[in-house]
């Protein structure tokens, strides 16, 4: 077996790598969509919903919250090979869980945009006599995204970063790919996690520079 | 009527009438309950519910209906959503902190509620608006966002937008107390307008004895959530009865 650094290795796990990067690529977007949808969802409901339901939305999102998201990846992918239907893809159910639990997050960012509004901004609208659409349609949410943008921004990234999770059910992301690579050749270990440590670091660190833009941007908007 | 916030008695079986196109001014020192009555009317804060309001009272009518209940089988209710909806659609208000929508330009802040509630045109909605802004004197703004104005013409955009909805009744909540002393004029010069060349019946809170003077047709002095004295301005100006309005209205003269 083969010990220290080669750059012949490189060259031979770097297409397996750069499948697995692509790969956390489609993740973060199908799981970032549900992470931004879902979560503005919860933040509307908890505070604009039916009475009955802002208290169980609340608490079962606070349970996703604070359940390590390694569980939860373990337990659905479980449940629904088992139960439900075994052909599901570890890609859409890993992708599913990963979204759902950062919406637990993105939820808690649109929520505290939403309580930042100041009261008046609600007695204008009533005063107003606008319809509850209206009301958060034209008033509470454009002003909310300008509050929480750079916040749920951050947790994209960090989500992203997390993508490795998926695989313990075997989604092929990059440390997958390393740990096949490694399986089939006996070596690439040390080669393919750098790799993978680079790549991460070169796409999210760009992003979150632009996020630090977008929040100055936003504060020096005219709301 | 009632209101009671936990155990702090705001208002304290108060009752009055406001007759059509009469324009009021509530006076009192703060905390006196004067705001939560106009708050009471924009339906913002509801009345501490009474056990038989036919009986008991506690129940605000506007237009010789019922506005803060509503008619449920023959009994009186405090009102849901749906009836607050249609009912408070005759009032209008505007606050101390002008509460512009400051996502929207000057223009679409008065266009907003005219389309999406009275139902009209966009052509129709910004036709208005402009007169209005007109009437106030700033035509010049309507593609300015708030946060670029100063706060007196923040608060004629807020006058503006109340009046796009025609309402019977404005209610203006110390629309003056916000504003730097040099832009107080031009904002009561509005509204002295607004009361010369109108009908509207107007409630108002203010600290500006000299508008109050002129404008309105009556004074009502509170204190501690009751009408202390009530009754023209010249007589409540230069003769009050009470020792408390008089003690008042020293306090604020002297400013």
């Amino acid at each position: 077996m083969q010990t220290g650094w080669s750059n012949e290795t490189v060259r031979e796990i770097f297409p397996a790598m750069w499948d697995g990067f692509l790969v956390v690529l489609q993740v973060t977007l199908v799981a970032g969509i549900i992470a931004v949808v879902l979560g503005l969802f919860v933040a509307i409901g908890e505070r604009g919903g039916p009475v009955w339901l802002r208290r169980p939305l609340s608490l079962a999102f606070q349970f996703i919250r604070n359940t390590p998201l390694l569980v939860q990846v373990l337990i659905v992918w479980t449940a629904t090979s088992l139960y439900i239907n075994p052909d599901w893809s570890a890609f859409a159910v890993g992708s599913a869980v990963l979204g759902v639990h950062y919406a637990s997050y993105t939820s808690e960012s649109f929520r505290a945009g939403i309580d930042a509004i100041p009261q008046g901004q609600w007695e204008a609208a009533t005063a107003l006599n606008l319809p509850t659409r209206r009301v958060w349609g034209a008033v509470v949410l454009p002003q909310m995204f300008r509050r929480s943008a750079a916040a749920v921004g951050n947790w994209i990234i960090a989500m992203f970063k997390e993508v490795p999770t998926l695989f313990v059910i075997g989604v092929m992301e990059m440390v997958a790919q390393a740990r096949a690579f490694q399986g089939q050749h006996y070596t690439g270990a040390v080669e393919g996690y750098t790799i993978a440590g680079l790549l991460f670091l070169a796409a999210s660190y760009p992003v979150a520079v632009a996020m630090r833009r977008l929040e100055i941007r936003f504060a020096k908007s005219n709301y | 009527m009632d209101k009671s916030f936990g155990a702090l008695k705001v208002l304290d079986e108060l009752s009055f009438r406001v007759d059509p196109g009469e324009r009021v001014t509530l006076i009192g020192p703060s905390g006196s309950g004067k705001t939560t009555i106009l708050r009471l009317l924009m339906t913002l804060e509801k009345v501490t519910p009474k056990a038989d309001p036919e009986r008991d009272g506690g129940v605000v009518w506007v237009e010789g209906q019922p506005y803060s209940h509503m008619e449920k089988r023959g009994r009186l209710v405090p009102a849901n959503e749906r009836w607050l909806r249609r009912r408070r659609s005759s009032v209008g208000m505007v606050f101390q902190q002008f509460n512009l929508f400051p996502n929207m330009r000057v223009l679409r802040n008065v266009t907003e509620a005219q389309v999406h509630v009275a139902g009209r045109s966009k052509e129709e909605a910004e036709a208005k608006a402009r007169d209005l802004l007109e009437l106030v004197g700033l035509s010049d703004k309507t593609d300015a966002y708030p946060s670029h104005l100063s706060g007196g013409q923040q608060q004629r955009v807020a006058i503006a937008r109340a009046l796009a909805m025609d309402p019977d009744i404005l209610l203006l909540d110390e629309v003056t107390s916000a504003l730097d002393p040099e832009l107080v004029a031009d904002v009561l010069a509005v509204l002295r307008d607004i009361a010369d060349t109108t009908s509207i019946t107007m409630l108002c809170v203010t600290h500006e004895m000299g508008f109050a003077r002129d404008v309105s047709d009556r004074v009502m002095m509170f204190d501690s959530g009751r009408i202390v004295e009530q009754g023209p301005p010249e007589a409540m100006f230069s003769e009050p009865q009470e020792a408390r309005t008089q003690d008042f209205l020293r306090a604020v003269l002297a400013e």
